[in-house]
């Protein structure tokens, strides 16, 4: 049972699958992870499988990256370059998605479950070093996962020799220092090297020229800390769970207009209903739902009619109402909120997150930001709309690296679908003036 | 003297990457030289170019990329708000009003004993638990959740009575 709803909301019956801590809170202590069987997955990976076998089981299991993108991540595995070493792992602990609070939750709850993937995919692709990237503002967190790499290499978990074989791995933490451009997994790259978190040209992708220009791994926390599962109960019982496209438990972030907002770990194809209403206890006071945006501030504004809300969040059903699940950040907005006014927040987001490396995006998200606050200020026109929109289509596509068109997104559906919202604003002005 | 105070832990720092990739220091160098201050001076620019290979113009290039680096003397603590979207929906902005009222002073400005700033920042991956700031301080960083502006008010008090006495133990601002 959940603790704070009462209601069945575990993902595999009754039990937490990632967010384990709230069934056992002590599970971030070694002893307490090793005696609920934490570490017999890797143990058993290296001491008993071929690299190869791993990615395979990890392919199998129908495991996509919980990061945003959806890749699946046993292929990403297997495009590891193995003419060119040594290879990199890279955990992506960025998680600065305005709505996303998920990784935090598993890395502080959940430590070494999260590590022991990190550890599984490092043995798989054969690297013997793996970073973590943390978005600065996770000072404690990193300090936190450098105690538990500490631990784990006092008990022998990590290091030279592991389990008297001769594969040898190191996890080092690596603290950012505020830019959300560095989630980017290239941009990410580069703030290791050492460079300004800017987005490299693409391809060559990371896994054939990724970290110090070796073949890398980047993949998400959430992502990593599904993996232990998979290698102790086998891909099979993985793609029982969850739908036929999209296997596995995912983690939730609900935020925004709702009672109880929080992380909820749910099986995939779970309904937007069944979230807001069911496990977040519905809107806050005597509002209705009017929109909602799946996958944090980058997402499409989502219509929140009936269909809508019978919509199962999985990879493949949220396109059909105009939308990507993405990193499944679920922002809940009432019918108290003006879309002008949220389409401006967003944009003081991209706008200020904007890395400059291409003119689309620096110009654009500057104009875009612009409009949206003449518009909110109630001094702007129709034409004002149809030039933002403009601006968003000029941006859209045109840009080095996806957050050019994050940016849009918002803007592009907001304006298509909440149309009387913008003429509200707009007839707002007219009488101003 | 910045390399020679903390020669054991950049040595610690440097560890952590390839030899032959030393650049990779960069950031918690930065953060070590700016430990005391809360903001890196030439001078650890200066030597953190050198201790890395790179130029200072480099090490100031990143420096202005992020955002928790500052290369200005500012208030001993930061006190940074989330306003984004999923907080500002559960009465952040409010919130952000209240407690600079409560302070006396605007956004963006600093207590009159240059103790705290109070500033808006982005999404800070605490969205369900708004309203929520972080202070961030030369040495660390803390998150304060499920705020009112009177639980952050007293904070703020406990935190300019902490810079008076870091002042006077010499550590300067
Ligand atoms: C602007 C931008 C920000 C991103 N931020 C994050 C992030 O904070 N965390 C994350 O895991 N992925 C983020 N991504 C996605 C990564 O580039 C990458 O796809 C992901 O880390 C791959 O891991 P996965 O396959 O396990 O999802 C971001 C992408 C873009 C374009
Ligand atoms: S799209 Fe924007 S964030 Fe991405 S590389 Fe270009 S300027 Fe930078
Ligand atoms: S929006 Fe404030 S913490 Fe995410």
């Amino acid at each position: 049972m959940d603790a704070d709803t009462g209601l069945p909301s575990q993902s595999q019956n009754g039990q937490y699958l990632l967010l384990r801590h709230r069934d056992t809170p002590s599970i971030g202590e070694l002893e307490v992870y090793r005696r609920l069987g934490g570490f017999e997955a890797w143990q058993k990976v290296i001491t008993s499988m071929q690299p190869g076998q791993v990615t395979d089981v990890v392919k199998t299991s129908g495991l996509r990256g919980r990061g945003g993108a959806g890749f699946p991540t046993g292929m990403k595995w297997a495009f590891i370059d193995n003419k060119n070493w040594p290879h990199y792992v890279v955990a992506n602990a960025d998680e600065s998605e305005p709505g996303t609070f998920k990784d935090r939750e598993i890395m502080e709850g959940n430590p070494f479950q999260f590590l022991e993937g990190v550890a599984i995919c490092a043995y798989a692709i054969q690297a013997n070093a793996a970073y973590v990237y943390l978005r600065g503002e996770f000072w404690q967190l990193a300090a936190w996962l450098d105690r538990k790499i500490a631990e784990m290499e006092a008990a022998g978990l990590l290091g030279e020799k592991l389990f008297g074989t001769d594969y040898s791995l190191h996890i080092y933490t690596h603290l950012g220092a505020g830019a959300y451009i560095c989630g980017e997994e290239t941009a990410m790259l580069e703030s290791i090297e050492g460079k300004l978190g800017q987005p490299r040209l693409r391809p060559p992708f990371p896994p054939s020229y990724g970290l110090f220009g070796k073949p890398t791994v980047v993949n998400n926390v959430e992502t990593l800390t599904n993996v232990p599962l998979i290698i102790e109960h086998g891909a099979e019982w993985y793609r029982s769970l969850g739908t036929e496209k999209s296997a596995g438990v995912k983690i939730f972030s609900l935020s925004g207009c709702v009672e109880r907002p929080g992380n909820y770990e749910l099986p995939l194809g779970t309904t937007f209903r069944e979230l807001i209403f069911t496990h977040g206890g519905g809107i806050t006071g005597d509002r209705q739902v009017k929109a909602i945006m799946a996958a944090g501030a980058s997402s499409a504004l989502i219509v929140a009619n009936e269909e809508a809300l019978d919509t199962p969040m999985d990879y493949e059903s949220v396109p059909r109402v105009g939308a990507q699940l993405g990193s499944a950040s679920v922002i809940v907005i009432d019918d108290s909120v003006s879309i002008p006014w949220l389409i401006n927040k967003t944009m003081h987001f991209f706008k200020h997150e904007s890395c400059g490396k291409c003119t689309p995006c620096r110009e654009g998200t500057f104009w875009m930001m612009h409009l949206t606050e003449r518009i909110v200020e109630g001094s702007a026109t129709l034409e004002d709309v149809e030039l933002l929109q403009d601006v968003a289509n000029q941006v859209k596509g045109k840009c080095l690296c996806a957050l050019g068109d994050f940016s849009t997104e918002a803007v592009l559906t907001g304006i298509e679908r909440f149309r009387p919202d913008f003429e509200l604003a707009v007839a707002g002005s007219a009488v101003a003036n | 003297m910045f390399a020679e105070k903390y020669s054991d832990e950049i040595q610690a720092i440097l560890s952590k990457y390839p030899p032959e990739q030393r650049r990779a220091a960069v950031m918690p160098l930065i953060y070590l030289a700016q430990r005391e201050q809360m903001y890196v001076t030439k001078q650890a620019m200066v030597e953190i170019a050198e201790i890395l290979g790179i130029s200072s113009t480099d090490v100031a290039s990143i420096v202005g990329f992020y955002t928790l680096y500052y290369d200005k003397v500012g208030s001993t603590y930061r006190v940074q708000v989330c306003t984004d979207l999923p907080c500002a929906l559960r009465g952040a902005e409010q919130f952000l009003e209240g407690l600079c009222n409560n302070l006396g002073i605007r956004v963006g400005e600093t207590t009159p004993d240059g103790a705290v700033m109070v500033e808006a920042v982005m999404c800070l991956a605490a969205c369900d638990k708004a309203p929520m700031f972080q202070v961030q301080s030369g040495d660390g960083l803390s998150y304060h959740e499920n705020q009112t502006v009177e639980s952050a008010a007293s904070l703020v008090a406990e935190l300019r009575r902490k810079a008076q006495s870091k002042r006077r133990d010499g550590h300067g601002r």
